[in-house]
């Protein structure tokens, strides 16, 4: 198959037969913000960061699910994206309690990344303050719903990889949590064979590895990517 | 069928209905739903429909057995219980109250009668009464639009309502219940 | 079956029809006004009277003026009188006035009973098509569809057309997508026909979420064939064997009389293997709703057919390429599909030529709100707001008419001084509304713009699946602004942020819900702005 050529941001570049446009812009080292996707599982289109403006389509395009398609003239950080992502990224911060300070993750944090690249320094909408449960049941990993994102990695890498399906999303909307089997605390979840995926693929400090303190909880997302492409391709490389 | 006699056992050993397979005539009545929906996965909306039907609500043992009849992991059958508003997972009252909040009866002031009924009973939207007494609902369109504001009141729709209409009602069943 | 067969049917009905007919509305309006007693009563008082041969009584589907109901309409066709001129339409029938009505029915006389003005413009100025049946033929029985020139359509497509032939004919008739966005129906039957695909299906739409919105509603508990025998039209054209149709749960009857409908229709052959003797298979099965609004979404439609969670999908893939279960698959609404017979019984010029240029055939709306004349109303394409409100509708009983609500959450509110605007796709939509599937309230002034907004906002934030994070988390921030500039507790800034949420939410959301989420705030921001800036705080109040 033959490579695609496209315009990203002006310049020409070259991507692999079948790439988004996601994979296309991280092939020529142009950085697209995301939150949901990661490399080495399904894609969802859900968290809309990376977003990005395609010449001759009325809508906005999520470059993680977008097919890089020859003659492509795709713009990734405009004056209006930038706006939007910025706005997105506040949604996401009143949605739930994200205090950094406190965070196990402070310093390892997907989203707090995402905030410093973007420079939104404030958030300009009142904060939402849900009641939120920490749960610590499991025996080696614990999971706090105030810094989730729903971005459902943990659904995923659990379903596509693990093959347990020990997690899911229950209720909708602003309501929407993820859960283990029947809602069950995650120590009596049955089906959790205790893998530790979930906790690597997390992208904030939502599911963390218990006796980390603040600022400790280190995510090896990478490892993600490492065990799809072994399974899938029989490819170890790190 | 083979499947359908393990999760018997199984949803035994592991939930609280010791009923079944012995005796509880719900479980071999939603058997029998699944057995025409032919153990689809794909079915699982409409076994939830017919497992609602036969107990009233979705508990973790209806669950249970519906996702092992089905093969699907529990947290999925979790997640699509609660993602659709027509699933229950409690016990609904003995009494219901569900008041329209379609278009045409928000403009014709079913709004008020819903904070009249909240304020009176201290019950929010979707919300059983701890006593079990009565379940306080909205519903997204009744489709009685020409009767609005509509409320049903355990399941007989009453037409051109008022607080006042469904104050009244609530104090009836609530003197009916007195005397039992 | 064949031909003959279907006349044969056709003649039986008609030689069994007695000289006057009392036909009793038993759509989900009158029935929640008390038609069902009303419809005993009446066969009850027949069988007493002992008028029988002469007079007969139909379980008929909506007749449409709902606000009057429960509806009786008695047609005295004896002595050859045509039946225009022999019918009444009694309104607001109690049980106790069914030997009334029967006795004068018996001797060909007007009951002492209130009765409806059928010369109004309510009924005159509508022109039905895909109402044509409705609270005419019975809904219950396939027997009285037949009569009224049901399957002919299809039998003609089987027999005398190719697939291309149809897919042109709808092409050509202009017909448009009645879900709300307009989108050429003849356009998406050839992708799904042009699809290469090992299985076909054939979705129909019937997951009516408007609040306030209950056309799909009549029509399926009025006539349900109809819709059975577009989609099976539609599987012809474009090369499909299954059908699903995806009602929603709050409908009991109208899913009652859909299985009803499929259950005959297989029996008389109009449904199952080789129909009408033509290498032609089409099965149609029910997915029944469970309460999500989201699932009106196409996309999301399908994860619900297919047993999951109700989250919309990212298109493309559309599902013309990628549907069901991977599977092409063709999904309109149920409008969509009531129009197909008859577009291909009488011809694509005849339907052209009713309504405008770019929008063709007749509207469906449900017409409620401050309005004297609550109901359904078919109204060609191109009749003014003014028309349908101030005429069809009686205006308002009480005041002045300020809006009218078309396109229910996604749509907007068009201001009194609009009211001459066409009904048409592009027009409405110039508007900052929508066609939408076709609610129409109507508002006057004891309705606050503000609280308008603040409704449909919350309609928005409950139905959002949570899936993608704009809609999930914008419409919970708008709707707090929107009860914050209600409550007069907003400053300025506040409507700036509002508006900057509307912009975001409108253009990053995933779905349709999240991309029109801000259509009501819009709307009302554009026709109404005073009226949230004289609900904001004047001076700004230091700490």
């Amino acid at each position: 198959m033959k490579v695609t050529t496209l315009t990203i941001n002006g310049e020409l570049v070259s991507a692999s037969p079948g790439a988004t446009v996601l994979e296309a812009a991280r092939e020529n080292g142009i950085r697209i913000p995301t939150l949901c996707a990661l490399e080495g599982l399904s894609t969802v289109g859900a968290c809309r960061l990376c977003l990005v403006e395609v010449k001759g389509s009325p809508r906005l395009q999520p470059a993680c699910v977008t097919a890089a398609d020859e003659g492509m003239e795709v713009s990734t950080d405009t004056d209006r994206l930038r706006r939007y992502r910025s706005m997105i990224l506040e949604l996401l911060f009143a949605e739930r309690n994200h205090v950094c300070p406190v965070c196990v993750a402070n310093g390892h944090c997907e989203l707090q990344d995402r905030a410093r690249q973007a420079g939104m320094d404030h958030v300009r909408l009142p904060y939402q303050h849900p009641d939120l449960p920490v749960d610590i049941t499991h025996a080696r990993f614990g999971v706090d719903h105030n810094r989730c994102i729903l971005c459902t990695r943990c659904i995923r890498v659990c379903d596509e990889l693990e093959g347990a399906h020990t997690w899911d999303l229950a209720g909708r909307g602003t309501n929407a949590r993820v859960i283990t089997d029947l809602n069950q605390p995650w120590g009596d979840a049955v089906s959790c064979t205790s893998c530790g995926k979930c906790a690597e693929a997390c992208p904030t400090g939502a599911i963390f590895k218990q006796g980390s303190t603040v600022g400790e909880m280190e995510h090896r997302s990478d490892r993600i990517r490492f065990i799809s492409a072994a399974r899938a391709r029989k490819e170890w490389s790190p | 069928m083979k499947t359908a006699s393990n999760t018997a056992t199984r949803v035994n050993s592991r939930g609280n209905s010791s009923e079944h397979p012995s005796g509880d005539e719900r479980f071999r009545m939603l058997d029998t739903s699944l057995k025409k929906l032919r153990y689809q996965p794909d079915a699982l909306i409409e076994v939830l429909h017919s497992a609602q039907g036969l107990f009233g609500y979705l508990n973790n043992d209806v669950l249970f057995y519906v996702a092992h009849a089905l093969k699907l992991p529990p947290s999925r059958v979790y997640g699509v219980a609660t993602f659709y508003h027509f699933f229950t997972l409690q016990p609904r009252g003995r009494h219901s109250c569900t008041i329209c909040m379609g278009t045409a009866c928000y403009v014709k002031g079913s709004g008020e009668i819903l904070v009249a009924m909240e304020e009176k009973t201290g019950l929010k939207d979707g919300v059983t009464a701890e006593d079990g007494s009565l379940t306080l609902s909205t519903a997204r369109c009744l489709g009685a639009c020409g009767i609005a504001p509509a409320v049903v009141y355990d399941g007989e729709v009453a037409g051109q309502q008022s607080p006042e209409d469904a104050l009244k009602k609530l104090q009836s069943w609530e003197a009916e219940d007195g005397q039992e | 079956m064949d031909k003959s067969e279907l006349q044969a049917i056709a003649g039986k009905e008609r030689g069994a029809r007695k000289p006057v007919c009392v036909s009793c509305c038993t759509a989900a309006g009158c029935l929640s006004a008390g038609g069902g007693d009303v419809m005993d009563s009446l066969r009850e008082e027949l069988s007493a009277s002992g008028a029988s041969q002469k007079v007969e009584v139909r379980a008929v589907g909506c007749m449409k003026l709902c606000s009057r109901g429960p509806l009786v309409r008695v047609e005295d066709t004896s002595d050859g009188r045509p039946v225009a001129d022999g019918a009444r339409l009694y309104e607001k029938i109690k049980p106790s006035q069914a030997p009334v009505l029967i006795r004068a029915a018996g001797e060909g006389e007007a009951a002492e009973l209130p009765m409806v003005d059928l010369s109004h413009p309510f009924f005159t100025r509508q022109r039905p098509i895909v109402l044509e049946n409705c609270g005419v033929v019975e809904p219950e029985r396939i027997e009285s569809y037949i009569e009224a020139d049901g399957y002919l359509a299809l039998h003609k497509v089987l027999r005398d057309m190719t697939p291309e032939e149809v897919v042109k004919t709808i092409t050509q008739s202009g017909l448009r997508g009645r879900g709300g966005a307009g989108f050429p129906t003849g356009i998406k039957w050839s992708l799904v026909a042009k699809a290469i695909s090992e299985k076909k299906y054939i979705v129909c739409n019937a997951d009516e979420g408007d609040p306030g919105a209950f056309m799909d509603r009549s029509v399926l508990e009025s006539d349900p064939h109809r819709v059975l025998e577009g989609m099976a039209i539609a599987a012809y054209a474009v090369g499909a064997s299954e059908g699903y149709i995806y009602i929603r749960g709050e409908y009991p009857l109208a899913i009652n009389r859909l299985q009803t409908a499929i259950r005959t229709a297989r029996r008389l052959g109009l449904l199952g293997s080789r129909i009408f003797e033509a290498p032609f298979d089409f099965n149609v099965d029910l997915r029944i709703g469970a309460g999500a609004f989201v699932c009106g979404e196409e996309t999301a439609l399908m994860a619900s057919i297919e047993g999951r969670r109700g989250n919309p999908s990212p298109r493309p893939p559309y599902p013309a390429e990628h549907g069901l279960w991977g599977h092409s698959t063709l999904i309109n609404n149920v409008e969509t599909f009531a129009n197909i017979a008859p577009i291909l019984r009488r011809g694509a010029e005849w339907f052209a030529s009713v309504g405008t240029e770019k929008s063709k055939g007749t509207k469906v709306f449900a017409l409620a709100g401050k309005i004297a004349n609550t109901g359904l109303i078919e109204v060609p394409m191109g009749i003014t707001l003014r028309e349908i409100v101030e005429e069809i509708g009686g205006g308002d009983p009480d005041g002045q008419v300020k809006a009218v609500q078309t396109g229910g959450p996604s749509g907007g509110c068009i201001p009194a001084r609009h009211l001459d605007t066409p009904v048409d796709y592009e027009s409405l939509a110039e508007l900052g509304s929508i066609m939408g599937s076709g609610g129409m309230i109507v508002m006057d002034d004891s309705n606050n713009m503000v609280d308008v907004a603040r409704f449909f906002m919350q309609f928005c934030m409950d139905e959002s699946c949570g899936k993608c994070l704009p809609c999930r988390a914008g419409t919970v921030q708008m709707h707090g602004l929107l009860e914050k500039i209600r409550d007069r507790r907003a400053t300025a800034d506040d409507l700036a942020l509002l508006e900057e949420l509307c912009d975001v939410v409108k253009y990053t959301s995933l779905c349709g819900l999240g991309q029109t989420a801000p259509n009501p705030v819009l709307s009302t921001l554009r026709f109404f702005r005073h009226e949230y800036e004289e609900l904001l705080q004047k001076e700004v109040t230091l700490a």
